[in-house]
């Protein structure tokens, strides 16, 4: 898990083609990436462009044809996956935070969070303790017994970014977790994923349309036609 | 682990309850249809039991007297005392009619009965027993007369003097028990101008009205009149005896039909009551499969509602064998409280049917267990809608 904290995510060549013969479609086309860890990057692009796609490749959801991904010192995947278990995978080495917060209806604020840690194993007084640790961090613990519905849209994108972080992933993709936010609360999201991925020292990726939160970014890559472009960002509200 | 069946259900539990409420009624139907089918059966046994006799003897080749009509003359039985191990033996008459109560009328079964003998009512709640010969009544309490109160069973009128409970007819009809000579009367006694009609034809008949046979007319009307005819004889046997042995030589020698306890229950159940048990078993079929339907849309529709969340919880890594519990669970957790609210519906309302509904454990653990196995065969549909989210319906694109 150090080496993971120490190594990121790293992706070489990633390739995914749909269908086959005349029909076949390549969406990704060779994508290269290095995301450090305690780093949010942007990945912006156009609809259609394939951000959507290598998120899912990333967060092993839908298998790509070809390349190389490594998280951490584990490759995880190279021509196949090398991970048998990509459910455990996702639940332990990656975090998820999505446009709407998509918070368990069902479950109070802290089992929502919890409800990682008890996956993987942990007991429940251990899981709600890591919750609690973490909706402190990100200031929502004084909501920790509230439902979802009773939450503002600020505050259940804080419980989802609790929820990503408390098995203190290596990585984490965030599918334009802003997007239905006002400017100052989008802000807020984007300060909050740099304060955790400091605090956490997790990789984190931004897919984001958001012309509001693309100057915060100190890296960004843009991905048009199946294939990537780094650029270096203004990094603007965080120096 | 938490349980997330448990979380949703009291999340929503005002949904759950009053599906559950639903398809408890339907449960409750459920049990009061079996409850209906225990109730025949258990009518049958009462009256076998009350009867209180261990062979029932009837006309050759009938399934009398319960099944088929059977008639015996009523001197039949001197002869079966004499038989061995034939402790008490009395002639029984039964005649399922409509008894005036005031201004109502009240379906029974009439019993005639020899006061004292076997077929007499074993216990009263109120009153006394039959002690004369005739216009006296014992009553079924279902028949809801009133101990004193004067009852008309055809051109008669009696006077109940004792109450009687659970005495009722295979088909559940409450029993009134008369004097035999009274029954024997009510069951073939024509009205005056039959009779008179009937004279006058004996009268024109010459083979009856002899010229220089005096008597003879008299004689042939006397033996019209009367009613020699019981529908069967219940007996009693002494200890020691087996009922097959005191029973063959009666078939033997008397050239009569003889049932054993064990044939008449056959009879009454297998037989008189088959068709009935056929009808309710179609309705009990129905019934489950329109509970099961029931459950599978409510458990289909209610995951169907929540696939948004079961593709996050596949994509954050919770296991198909989680989601796939949390819908087994909801459904069984459903198929528990329709269960409870059938059970306790079917309880409640049991008491009201004109008929005899017995609800027994036994049927209830069976509801139970079937409940259980409709619930989770139902949530199939629904398991398997679930496994088919993809995860990366969590993620835009």
């Amino acid at each position: 898990m150090a080496d993971m904290q120490e190594n990121g995510i790293h992706i070489e060549g990633l390739r995914k083609r749909y269908g086959e013969g005349d029909t076949a479609v390549d969406a990704l086309k060779g994508v290269d990436m290095r995301v450090a860890p305690g780093e949010v990057v942007g990945l912006i692009g156009p609809s259609g462009s394939g951000k959507s796609t290598l998120l899912k490749c990333l967060g092993a959801v839908i298998e790509p044809t070809a390349g190389r991904m490594t998280l951490g010192s584990d490759v995880i995947y190279e021509d196949g996956w090398k991970i048998p278990d990509l459910r455990a995978l996702r639940r332990d080495k990656i975090g998820f935070v999505f446009q709407a917060p998509y918070l368990i209806p069902f479950l109070d604020v802290t089992d929502n969070v919890a409800l990682l840690p008890m996956l993987a194993g942990r007991s429940n007084a251990e899981s709600r303790k890591r919750a609690l640790e973490i909706l402190d961090a990100l200031d929502v613990a004084h909501r920790a017994r509230a439902m979802p519905s009773q939450l503002s849209g600020g505050e259940q994108q804080r419980v989802s970014i609790a929820r990503s972080l408390v098995n203190h992933p290596p990585v984490i993709l965030a599918d334009e977790p802003t997007a239905p936010l006002d400017s100052e609360r989008a802000l807020a999201v984007i300060r909050i994923l740099n304060k955790m991925a400091r605090q956490y020292n997790t990789a984190i990726i931004v897919v984001t349309h958001d012309e509001k939160i693309i100057p915060t970014f100190k890296r960004i890559y843009h991905i048009r036609d199946g294939q990537t472009h780094e650029e270096v960002g203004e990094g603007r509200a965080f120096e | 682990m938490i349980s997330l069946a448990g979380r949703d259900i009291l999340h929503a539990w005002g949904k759950f309850v009053f599906t559950g409420v639903g398809l408890g009624l339907l449960i409750g139907v459920t049990l009061t249809m079996a409850g209906v089918y225990r109730g025949m059966v258990d009518d049958a046994k009462v009256l076998l039991s009350n009867s209180g006799a261990d062979l029932w003897v009837v006309q050759k080749d009938t399934l009398g007297p319960y099944a088929e009509s059977s008639s015996l003359y009523d001197d039949t039985y001197r002869g079966i005392l004499g038989m061995p191990g034939v402790a008490r033996a009395a002639n029984v008459t039964y005649l399922t009619t409509q008894v005036r109560h005031g201004d109502r009328d009240v379906r029974a079964m009439v019993v005639g009965i020899l006061p004292n003998g076997p077929g007499e009512p074993g216990y009263l709640v109120a009153g006394r027993q039959i002690t004369r010969s005739h216009y006296e009544a014992v009553a079924d309490i279902a028949t809801k007369f009133k101990l004193g109160e004067r009852i008309q069973i055809r051109r008669n009128r009696y006077t109940v003097v004792g109450l009687t409970r659970r005495m009722v007819s295979s088909s559940g009809d409450p029993m009134v028990f008369i004097p035999l000579k009274d029954a024997q009367e009510a069951q073939f006694l024509k009205d005056n101008d039959a009779i008179i009609n009937q004279r006058g034809r004996t009268a024109a008949n010459p083979a009856f009205n002899r010229p220089g046979v005096p008597g003879l007319l008299d004689a042939v009307i006397a033996s019209q009149s009367g009613n020699p005819f019981v529908n069967a004889v219940l007996v009693q046997i002494k200890p020691g005896f087996t009922a097959e042995e005191v029973a063959d030589p009666i078939r033997r020698w008397k050239r009569l039909q003889v049932y054993t306890r064990a044939q008449m229950e056959e009879i009454l159940v297998a037989k008189l009551i088959a068709t009935s048990s056929k009808q309710i078993g179609m309705f009990l079929v129905i019934l489950a499969i329109v509970s099961a339907a029931i459950v599978a849309f409510i458990i289909y529709t209610l995951t169907l509602g929540k696939i948004r969340e079961i593709a996050v919880l596949k994509l954050i890594g919770t296991r198909n064998r989680t989601i796939s519990s949390m819908i087994l669970q909801q459904a069984l957790g459903l198929g528990v409280i329709g269960f409870v609210v059938g059970k306790i519906s079917a309880t409640f309302w049991a008491p009201m049917f004109p008929k005899y509904v017995l609800l027994e454990p036994g049927d209830a653990a069976r509801g139970f267990i079937a409940t259980m196995v409709i619930c989770a065969l139902a949530s199939v549909l629904a398991i398997r809608a679930a496994l088919k989210v993809d995860p990366a319906e969590a993620i835009g694109g």
